[in-house]
C-alpha cells in the first residue's frame, strides 16, 4: 500500500449516498459502534445535511463485552453533537432465551449480535440502516452493493443482487425488507485514517498505543478480560499495544504498536504488511465465514 | 490524487483474476496475511505456482466453481494514482453484470486468451464498452506463455480486431494492444524478456500515464437536487438549501438559472460545502446552493444554467440494455429512474434489437429477455430533463425498476 485516494471524489460520493437515504427512506438508522468507520460516517452526515441536525438516530448493539474506553466515547460524542441513540444489548436476547451464550475457547457474542439487531430493526420498523463495511475489508464485501436489500429475516442473498449503475439508486422495497446502506464502501482502511486526521475527529483512546495486561493465542494478542476465556498455561502479560479495528474484546486483537498520534497510526498503516481483518479473531474462523454471517443478517 | 476506475471484461478461463491478481502482487498491495493464504490454497490445490484469483473470487459458490459471477470491486494504489477495479464476469448470461461494472467506470480492460483469439465473446465485451461511450480500451491479449510469445499471433490476433473497431461508430475512443502473461508476470507491471519484439508500454505503465480529466466533462451543468435542507432554527430560520451533485460543468455562485420543470428563473446566491462557503463547485461534487429568490424547488427537480437547458419531453427512445428475467414487452410499465428523479414509464415500441456481436438488428420483436439489447420507446407520466447519452454520459441514462419486485430490471441510455 503506497498512498490514498482522492478523498474529496470519496467524500462526495458518501454525502450523496447519505442524501439518497433521507429522501429515499422513513426510518432510517446509522448503525454505531464506536469505532472508526462509524464515527467517520457520523462526519460524513453531519456535512450532507449542515446546517441542519442529522435526520434520524444511531443505534449500538452492545455486546456486553465491548472496551469501556469506546462506550464512554461514544455517550460524549452523542452528547456532544445531539443525536438521538439507541442502545439494544446482547444481553437481553440472552435472558429472554433467544440466543445462547457460547461456551469454550473461542466463545464470542459478535454472532450473537445478529438476532439484537434483527430484532431492534423489527422493533423500530427501520427501513434503511447505515453501515459503515468497506468492500476493500473482506472478499464477500467486495461484491456489497451500496444499496443492499435484506428479506423479511435479515438475509442477504448475493446471488440476487440488484444492478447498480452510474449514481442511480434504487431504494425501493416491500414492506418488512430493509435495506443495508454502505456510504464508505470504496474507501480503503487508509482513507479512513487519513479523513480521521484530516477532519481531526477525535477517536476512542484504544487507538492509540497504551499499556494493556493480554496474553497471545494463535500469534494473535489477546486481552486479558473476564469476558475473554483464557486457558491456565495462556500466560498474561502487559504489552505496548493498540488497537487497528475496534469489535468487542472477544473478537478483536490488539497489535503491537508505539503509535500514539494521529499521523504515527496513518504512519503505521501505510507500511503495513498485515491486512486490518487480519486482526479480527471472528474471520479466522473459516475462509468463508463473512459471507455466511452476512448471509444471516449481519452487519 | 486521482482515482481510477477500471472495468475488466474477458470469458471463462482466460486468466482475468490472475492478471488482477499479478497487479496486486507486482504493485505490493497484498499483504502478508492475504499472501500466505494464497499460498497455503495454491499448495492444497497442488499448483505449483501461485494462485493470484483466489485474491479475488470472493463468493463460496466462486470458489467452489473456479468462476467469479458477479461485479467485486477491488483495491490498490501506485505513487501516481488509487485505482478501483469493477471486476465483472465475461459469460454470456452475465451481461448485466458488465454494463454495471462499465457504468461507474472510465477505462476498460478485455481479456482475449492468446491461444483462442477474437471470439464472440470478445465481440460481446467490445460492444458494450461502445455502448457505454469507454474512451481508452486496453486489450490484453493473455497467456503468451501459451504460444511462445510469438509475435505473429499477436499480430494476427491484433489484426481481427482492428476488423471489430472498424464496424465502431465511436470515432474518439482509444484502443491499445497489450501482450501479457498475468501468470509469469510479462508486461502486466514488469516488462518482458521474453518479447523483446514489443516496444510498448506495460499495463501498469500505460494506467499510469492516461488522462482522466476530460472524463463526465461535457461543459454542461446539471444539478438534479436530492434533498432540500431547512434546519428550522432561529439562526437559520428561512434558510432552503438544495443538496445534490454537481454533473457535467461547473456552478459559480452568480450563475443565471433556471429551475425545470417550472422554468422559474433565478440566480445562485451562496454555495456551501459544510460549514464552508465557496464560490465554485466543480463537477462530481456534493455541495448545497442556496438561490436568490424564493423559489419553489423540491427533490428530482434540475437546476441548469439559462441558456443550456437539456431536453425537457414526455416521450424518448433509447437503447435498453435488459436485466431481468421477466420480459419486457410493448405496453410494459416501469417505474423510470433518471438520476435522483421518479416517473412511471410505459413501453410504446420496441423497435429491433440490436445483436451484441455486431451481426445487425432483428425487427420484429415481441419481447425482450435478460442480456438482450434493443431500441425502445417510452411514454412517460410526467416529463424528465435529459441529455443525449452521447453528449451526457450521467444525464442520458436512466434505470427502470419493476413495480411488482422493485428491482432495478433495464438501464437505458437515450438517443
Amino acid at each position: 500500500m503506497t498512498d490514498t485516494l482522492q478523498i474529496s471524489a470519496l467524500e462526495s460520493e458518501a454525502i450523496y449516498i447519505f442524501r439518497e437515504v433521507a429522501a429515499q427512506f422513513e426510518r432510517p438508522v446509522l448503525l454505531f459502534s464506536g469505532g472508526k468507520d462509524s464515527i467517520t460516517l457520523v462526519r460524513l452526515a453531519q456535512k450532507a445535511f449542515y446546517p441542519a441536525k442529522i435526520p434520524f438516530p444511531l443505534m449500538h448493539i452492545d455486546t456486553g463485552h465491548n472496551f469501556p474506553e469506546t462506550i464512554e466515547f461514544r455517550d460524549r460524542l452523542v452528547e456532544e453533537l445531539g443525536l438521538e441513540l439507541i442502545v439494544r444489548n446482547v444481553q437481553d436476547s440472552i435472558d429472554e432465551g433467544k440466543v445462547k451464550e457460547e461456551s469454550g475457547r473461542y466463545s464470542s457474542r459478535n454472532m450473537l449480535q445478529t438476532t439484537t439487531l434483527l430484532d431492534a430493526i423489527e422493533e423500530f420498523k427501520f427501513d434503511a440502516c447505515i453501515g459503515g463495511a468497506r468492500r476493500d475489508e473482506e472478499k464477500a464485501r467486495a461484491k456489497e452493493r451500496i444499496f443492499s436489500v435484506r428479506d423479511d429475516f435479515g438475509q442477504w442473498d448475493e446471488k440476487n443482487q440488484r444492478p447498480e449503475l452510474f449514481d442511480m439508486l434504487n431504494g425501493q422495497i416491500e414492506l418488512g425488507q430493509n435495506v443495508r446502506v454502505f456510504p464508505i464502501s470504496n474507501w480503503t482502511e487508509l482513507d479512513v485514517w487519513t479523513y480521521i486526521e484530516k477532519e481531526n475527529l477525535e477517536i476512542p483512546s484504544i487507538y492509540f498505543s497504551h499499556p494493556r495486561l493480554t496474553f497471545v493465542r494463535d500469534g494473535l494478542i489477546w486481552t486479558a478480560s473476564e469476558h475473554v476465556y483464557r486457558d491456565e498455561e495462556e500466560e498474561v502479560k502487559e504489552r505496548i499495544v493498540r488497537f487497528r479495528t475496534v469489535g468487542d474484546m472477544s473478537c478483536t486483537a490488539a497489535v503491537a504498536s508505539h503509535a500514539a498520534t494521529i499521523s504515527e497510526v496513518v504512519a503505521e498503516i501505510r507500511d503495513s504488511s498485515i491486512s486490518e481483518r487480519g486482526a479480527r479473531i471472528d474471520d479466522k474462523r473459516s475462509e468463508a465465514a463473512m459471507e455466511k454471517r452476512k448471509q444471516q443478517g449481519y452487519f | 490524487m486521482e482515482v481510477l476506475k477500471i472495468a475488466t471484461a474477458g470469458s471463462v478461463d482466460d486468466g482475468k483474476s490472475t492478471l488482477i491478481g499479478r497487479l496486486l502482487y507486482d504493485t505490493k498491495s497484498l499483504t502478508d496475511d492475504k499472501l500466505e493464504a494464497i499460498e497455503r490454497s495454491s499448495k492444497q490445490k497442488g499448483y505449483d505456482y501461485l494462485d493470484f484469483s483466489l485474491a479475488t473470487d470472493g463468493l463460496v459458490a466462486e470458489r467452489e466453481q473456479g468462476i467469479t459471477i458477479d461485479v467485486a470491486h477491488i483495491y490498490f494504489s501506485t505513487a501516481t494514482r488509487s485505482y478501483i477495479i469493477a471486476d465483472t464476469p465475461g459469460h454470456v448470461e452475465y451481461t448485466r453484470n458488465m454494463v454495471t461494472g462499465a457504468s461507474t467506470s472510465q477505462v476498460a480492460i478485455i481479456l482475449i486468451d492468446a491461444r483462442h483469439g477474437v471470439i464472440e465473446q470478445t465481440y460481446r465485451h467490445f460492444f458494450i464498452n461502445n455502448l457505454l461511450r469507454i474512451k481508452d480500451v486496453i486489450v490484453a491479449i493473455n497467456k503468451m506463455d501459451l504460444v511462445d510469445f510469438s509475435e505473429e499471433r499477436y499480430n494476427k490476433i491484433k489484426a481481427d480486431f482492428q476488423k471489430l473497431v472498424d464496424k465502431s461508430d465511436y470515432e474518439d475512443q482509444h484502443i491499445t494492444f497489450i501482450p501479457v502473461s498475468a501468470l509469469k508476470g510479462d508486461n502486466v507491471v514488469d516488462g518482458s524478456e521474453k518479447m523483446p519484439w514489443y516496444k510498448g508500454q506495460t499495463l501498469l505503465e500505460h494506467l499510469e500515464q492516461l488522462d482522466t480529466k476530460d472524463i463526465y466533462n461535457t461543459g454542461k451543468p446539471r444539478f438534479p437536487v436530492q434533498y432540500v435542507i431547512r434546519p428550522k432554527t432561529e439562526e437559520y430560520h428561512d434558510y432552503r438549501g438544495y443538496a445534490g451533485k454537481v454533473y457535467g460543468g461547473e456552478l459559480n455562485v452568480g450563475d443565471e438559472i433556471v429551475v425545470l420543470p417550472s422554468e422559474t428563473k433565478s440566480k445562485i446566491k451562496e454555495i456551501y460545502f459544510y460549514d464552508k462557503k465557496i464560490e465554485k463547485a466543480t463537477r462530481r461534487s456534493s455541495v448545497t446552493i442556496t438561490l436568490e429568490n424564493d423559489v419553489n424547488v423540491s427533490r428530482g427537480d434540475m437546476v441548469v444554467k439559462v441558456g443550456e437547458l437539456p431536453t425537457v419531453k414526455k416521450q424518448l427512445t433509447a437503447t435498453v440494455s435488459w436485466m431481468d428475467t421477466k420480459q419486457l414487452t410493448s405496453g410494459s410499465k416501469y417505474v423510470l429512474q433518471h438520476g435522483v428523479n421518479k416517473v412511471l414509464a410505459k413501453v410504446t415500441a420496441i423497435h429491433h434489437k440490436i445483436h451484441p456481436d455486431y451481426s445487425g438488428i432483428e425487427t420484429d420483436v415481441a419481447g425482450l429477455n435478460v442480456n438482450d439489447i434493443a431500441s425502445v420507446s417510452f411514454q412517460l407520466n410526467k416529463p424528465i430533463f435529459f441529455d443525449a447519452f452521447k453528449e451526457h454520459r450521467t444525464n442520458g441514462a436512466f434505470i427502470l425498476i419493476d413495480t411488482q419486485s422493485n428491482n432495478t430490471v433495464g438501464v437505458g441510455f437515450i438517443d
